[in-house]
């Protein structure tokens, strides 16, 4: 079966993100960029089913400009077989990416689409389970285990209080979350190989899809400042203080 | 205008959760009704009416609600929201998991994880793991968001008496089905509603050395989380973790327990009444946001601790 997968070019996760002193954005001039955590995890699970002879061909997909070729050439580097990049143009929100997806769900037809479940840039947990509603396909957000088992998936999720197991029908729609895999790392000549691999571009207007804006980003600031405290000398002083100043304990 | 939150349940009991949900929404400004959707539900039905402010609440009682699958659940909920301007949700993980696909199914954007309501369309939402705060504005003319639950206070469970109301909408999308979960057994509070927290990072250096953490718990009737360092570790399961990729804790207590103190874990427990920091690295970026901090071994500091309480 064919497996597609979305990866997102995000700062990398190392890095401080500040806001600008003007509010007026975030500061990303001369950061590091790399593929969003979560969707190498995405990439990861992807290869491992190939590997594995359940799925014959992983697409991996990007929305966003033109740098995000890197990110995809990334993902090609790490086993996926081609690439498709969505050249778009600035700030685009979920429901949109969701929308392009859907499109290249449909010229694409593959059995399973796997999804970070969230970026490290907007945090917004929203476009796997947007595509799920867009394309009628089921979905396993926050998988923290997938199993292909004939026209089924099952897919383990990481809830609130524990873990719980779904059955999903195909074709489906997952999203992972941290302990779903450990990515691997490229190797150099599959560096070197996936630069030759096809990666194909389209605007979203070869996708039928219009780009519009829900959202406005008003200002950015910096989180409260949290003031730090005292340190203490020993246990019996924190005990101390936690019953008498801070009240916390009896 | 009207606001529709959706009840955190688990068709027995409301979970405080919806309780934030509500606050939230009044701070919209609208008039408030709940939607309770579950299977076997009734009594949940019965408890979100005790809640102040509440002008009524719906209950869809079905077989295909029981496990809360979103491809049903959207269905129900975007069906019901064509009455409302508004639909609020807890960020819980059955809201992330729900509302996004309710967004798509009424074809507007989502604002998740909202921590301040600014005015009816304008909001205050972390983003980059809580080191920027976002404001931003809605132009759909209906709004689906998710709260972050312990941004706002809990709304008053009692002293309310809104009417409940049947709805008979059943949506199977015949797409999903549940097959079992591993709930975590445990005597202690529930993580995110705890009024004490324990969490252990990498420096625990391994599972079984939380259990040094768990007689300090015991004591202080804390539940006990794990940074996203010591669950990549594979020290404790992810459901433990705390911070911007796991849960995000606000207990009176919040104890961390060799933690660095990265702002992925700051972003889920900085909101803690009182922080204490116990690491053996005086320069840990942990001591920077807690009250009371003490550079030791913990090792030798838990055992202490735990027969100083």
């Amino acid at each position: 079966m064919k497996v597609l997968v979305a990866v997102k070019r995000v700062v990398d996760y190392n890095v401080k993100v500040r806001a600008k002193g003007d509010g007026s954005d975030v500061d990303l001039n001369n950061v590091k960029m790399a593929i969003n955590p979560f969707c190498e995890i995405a990439v990861e699970e992807a290869v491992r089913l190939k590997e594995a002879g359940v799925a014959t061909e992983v697409i991996a997909v990007s929305v966003g400009e033109k740098p995000c070729q890197e990110q995809i050439r990334t993902a090609l580097a790490l086993g996926a077989d081609r690439g498709i990049h969505v050249e778009t143009e600035g700030r685009i929100e979920p429901l949109v990416i969701a929308k392009l997806l859907k499109s290249v769900v449909e010229k694409e037809q593959p059995q399973l689409v796997i999804l970070g479940k969230q970026s490290i840039d907007g945090d917004n947990n929203q476009t796997g389970q947007m595509l799920g509603a867009l394309t009628n396909m089921p979905q396993g957000t926050f998988a923290s285990e997938i199993k292909v088992e004939g026209d089924k998936l099952n897919v383990v999720r990481e809830v609130d209080g524990g873990l719980q197991t779904i059955s999903l029908t195909l074709p489906a729609i997952v999203t992972t979350d941290l302990r779903l895999n450990e990515p691997r790392y490229a190797s150099l000549p599959n560096i070197m190989k996936a630069k030759k691999k096809q990666l194909d571009v389209f605007s979203p207007a070869d996708l039928g899809v219009e780009i519009t804006h829900h959202i406005t980003q008003l200002r950015v600031e910096p989180p409260a400042e949290r003031q730090a405290g005292i340190k203490v000398e020993d246990v019996a002083q924190l005990v101390d203080k936690l019953k008498n100043e801070a009240k916390v304990i009896s | 205008m009207s606001t529709l939150v959706i009840a955190e349940h688990d068709n027995s009991g409301l979970k405080p959760a919806t309780l934030n949900a509500v606050t939230a929404a009044q701070a919209l400004g609208a008039d408030i009704d709940i939607l309770v959707a579950g299977a076997g539900c009734a009594a949940v039905g019965e408890e979100a009416a005790k809640i102040a402010g509440i002008g009524k609440v719906l209950v869809a009682d079905n077989a295909v609600y029981e496990h809360q699958l979103a491809e049903n659940v959207s269905l129900l909920i975007a069906e019901v929201a064509a009455g409302y301007d508004n639909v609020v949700a807890p960020a819980t993980t059955n809201g992330k998991n729900i509302m996004p696909r309710v967004a798509a199914l009424l074809d507007v954007a989502q604002v998740s994880d909202v921590i301040a309501v600014e005015s009816a369309d304008t909001f205050k939402r972390p983003i980059y793991a809580g080191n920027v705060i976002a404001t931003v504005q809605s132009s759909d003319a209906r709004k689906v968001i998710t709260v972050r639950t312990t941004a706002f206070d809990a709304a008053a469970a009692e002293g309310g008496s809104a009417s409940v109301e049947a709805v008979s909408a059943v949506h199977d999308a015949g797409l999903s089905s549940f097959v079992g979960e591993e709930v975590a057994v445990s005597d202690r509070p529930e993580l995110t509603a705890a009024p004490v927290v324990i969490s252990g990072g990498r420096g625990m250096q391994n599972g079984d050395n939380f259990k040094l953490l768990e007689g300090i718990a015991d004591k202080l009737g804390a539940a006990i989380g794990a940074s996203r360092a010591a669950v990549d570790a594979g020290f404790v399961p992810n459901d433990m973790q705390v911070g911007q990729t796991g849960k995000i804790v606000a207990p009176d207590l919040y104890i961390a327990v060799g933690i660095s103190g990265a702002i992925q874990h700051l972003a889920g427990m900085k909101d803690s009444k009182v922080i204490v920091a116990i690491n053996k690295d005086e320069d840990a970026p942990i001591f920077q946001v807690a009250d009371y901090g003490l550079v030791a071994d913990l090792f030798d500091a838990l055992p202490q601790l735990e027969s100083a309480l």
